[in-house]
């Protein structure tokens, strides 16, 4: 018996699988605008961390934006979504604002977490999205969790945990992936396949047959291969798993191939030795999900360059004033330090659930 | 009054919780259809069913990080750990998890879970089935951490732990569980961060927290009967939050402070409450700051020995006649 998903809407006829076929011209730029609008983010962001305006690690996601851009836009507002700690394009991705993030990696008052969380700590549980978590694969219990509250709650919605190639090698991975699988959790797990566990290249860090989400098939578990440079397979498939844990309450990995241009974080001074500088630039040219899909667009005709350039001004300048926004917001106040241990302190009160 | 064991009046307490709380669920390994490890959650599966009390494969780092997830999304779990010895395999969900998500979203996610076991030596089980880690979560701001010493307290704290916002590290003890003492019928709350006068005294103060409270009451009994010294027994019930004031109020009153503390001395609660009394009480004191702890060695096996290993009232008899 196989727990392979069946191969469909690959390659080219992705375009033709109804979740895209039902794509208006807007939806399609709005993907493409998402795409920008992470890498301009990061862009700005990477610029100003050599200017020592931020501390500590900073994980970009460039080369990535597909991967989260298309989960995000297929979340219905019963969906839940978690990743670890390159989690600034599934916050851009869900609708968190870029001043109020480019404002957490300044470490400002006005960040998302009040500066409390930094780079790998963004959250916005108003919008689904519960993190940003900085050990590897400590997220993804995490997601079992929401997984298993939707289902105790009948919300009819998955839950999407994000980790990346590395993780999967972290024992509380597999400890979930049988819980999901034995309490039949609507749980999607997408593996983004960057290839390098920070230095140590895939083949040097995992034993595997073919696929990582092979390791699914021991679980009784469904799974899958998307190629993260080509937004309309793996939205169609994404869509698939998705609906899946929805209507079924089943769990299922989903392994995304994707490729990050920068090294693991930028304090990764070995970014490009363990790896050539021939690779990097190849993925650039052939398999930059951005410009693949700005090409599909154009050859649909849903957008001009004039349209695209437009776009992406629009984007460099939404980093530039999120710049302009974080540097020109206040520190934190050293009381602050200790607001928001404890939510007895915080509201005063001690019996949260009173009214139950 | 009825008079019931501190393990039922714990599973009483999960009965009133899940009765009231539709979101209220009981977790962990055995709790279900086995009734607990140790009987503590007996009944409930058969009384609420599969979906409220639920059992989990041998997975702590798994299903503990299930209860954060859940209670970020505002479920209410109680996640039973067959032995808080086992919580090191599963540390990361609840130190980087469960204890900082709160403050690393400024504020946004809460964690309203309890984490509940038994932690504690004296069993024959050698080391590694014999921790006491309250220190280690009491060291981890955005943790609180209870050691109930007896059936009322241990049902009143249970309800309280359940109903917090926040994760609720629950200390139980196996050699407790049989005890037995007066609690009330219904449900009753006992605040965190309260601690007990379980001995009104004069003379000395022994400051104490689980089953060290009920070691530190029969040294006051030896104490009172043998050497007419009237010993105060000040049970912390909490240690984080913890009950500075009635720590210092009583060291006011009695001027000597002797600590018995089950969890080792390095770096273990009762450094906690020396360094207290110390910074704050250091003028009221007629003799120095006293402890008497588990003996500094991981928990031996031989049955005679680990006896010794743990604090007894005669050794908290001696200890604190050297005070005077």
């Amino acid at each position: 018996m196989t727990t392979k998903i069946p191969p469909m809407h690959e390659g080219e006829q992705a375009a033709q699988a109804p979740i895209n076929a039902a794509l208006t011209p807007e939806q399609k730029i709005a993907a493409l605008r998402e795409m920008l609008r992470i890498r301009r983010f990061e862009q700005q962001a990477l610029n100003f961390y050599k200017q020592d305006k931020m501390g500590g690690f900073l994980h970009v996601y460039i080369g990535q934006e597909s991967v989260a851009v298309a989960a995000a836009s297929l979340m219905n507002g019963q969906d839940e979504m978690i990743t670890a700690y390159r989690d600034h394009g599934h916050a851009l991705a869900v609708g968190m604002g870029m001043e109020e993030c480019m404002a957490e990696l300044f470490g400002k008052a006005t960040g998302c977490s009040k500066g409390k969380g930094g780079s790998m700590h963004f959250f916005a549980p108003d919008k689904h999205y519960w993190g940003g978590h900085g050990i590897v694969g400590g997220q993804i219990p995490l997601g079992l969790g929401l997984a298993f509250a939707l289902k105790y709650k009948n919300i009819p919605g998955c839950a999407l945990a994000f980790l990346g190639d590395g993780a999967v090698n972290q024992g509380p991975v597999s400890e979930s992936l049988n819980l999901a699988s034995l309490f039949n959790l609507p749980l999607v797990i997408i593996i983004e396949n960057n290839g390098y566990s920070m230095g140590t290249s895939l083949e040097r860090s995992s034993s595997i047959k073919n696929y990582l989400a092979e390791r699914a098939e021991g679980y009784n578990m469904a799974w899958d291969t998307a190629n993260g440079s080509n937004f309309y397979e793996l939205r169609a498939k994404l869509h698939h798993v998705m609906e899946r844990a929805r209507k079924e309450s089943k769990p299922c990995i989903l392994e995304v191939a994707t490729y990050r241009y920068y090294g693991h974080s930028i304090a990764d001074a070995n970014a490009k030795k363990y790896r050539t500088a021939e690779e990097i630039e190849a993925y650039k040219a052939n398999h930059d999900p951005i410009t693949l899909w700005q090409e599909q667009l154009l050859q649909e005709k849903v957008v001009t360059e004039a349209v695209i350039t437009e776009i992406d001004d629009a984007a460099k300048q939404e980093a530039a004033a999120s710049i302009a926004f974080a540097d020109a917001s206040p520190w934190p106040d050293p009381e602050s330090i200790f607001e928001d241990v404890y939510s007895q302190i915080d509201q005063g009160t001690h019996f949260f659930s009173d009214q139950a | 009054m009825p008079l019931i064991t501190y393990r039922k009046a714990l599973n009483e307490a999960f009965a009133e919780e899940l009765t009231r709380d539709e979101s209220v669920f009981l977790m962990g390994e055995e709790v279900a259809e086995y009734n607990g490890a140790y009987k503590v959650t007996e009944g409930l599966w058969e009384r609420f069913g599969s979906k409220r009390v639920v059992d989990t494969p041998i997975s702590e780092a798994a299903f503990l990080g299930l209860g954060v997830g859940a209670a970020m999304m505002g479920l209410r779990p109680v996640v039973e750990l067959m032995f808080w010895s086992f919580a090191y395999v599963g540390f990361d969900q609840i130190i980087n998890n469960a204890g900082c998500v709160r403050y690393m979203s400024g504020g946004l996610i809460n964690v309203p879970m309890v984490i509940r076991g038994p932690a504690n030596g004296g069993t024959n089980v050698g080391a590694t089935h014999s921790h006491t880690p309250e220190n280690f979560l009491a060291n981890t701001p955005g943790l609180k951490v209870v050691a109930p010493a007896t059936p009322y307290d241990a049902k009143g704290l249970m309800i309280s732990s359940i109903r917090d916002n926040d994760t609720v590290c629950f200390m139980e003890n196996t050699l407790l569980y049989g005890d037995i003492g007066e609690v009330p019928e219904g449900s009753y709350t006992i605040p965190l961060g309260v601690a007990d006068i379980k001995r009104e005294g004069t003379d000395i103060s022994f400051i104490a927290h689980g089953r060290a409270v009920l070691t530190a009451l029969a040294a006051a009994e030896i104490l009172a009967t043998e050497h007419g010294i009237s010993a105060e027994v000040v049970d912390l019930r909490s240690i984080r939050p913890l009950d500075e004031e009635a720590i210092l109020n009583s060291v006011a009153k009695t001027h000597r402070a002797l600590l018995v503390d089950e969890s080792k001395p390095f770096c273990g609660i009762s450094s906690q409450i020396a360094t207290l009394i110390a910074e704050q009480a250091f003028d009221e004191l007629d003799a120095p700051v006293a402890r008497v702890t588990a003996l500094d060695a991981p928990a031996i096996y031989s049955m005679p020995l680990e006896k010794l290993q743990l604090p007894t009232a005669e050794r908290v008899v001696a200890k604190a006649l050297t005070l005077f």
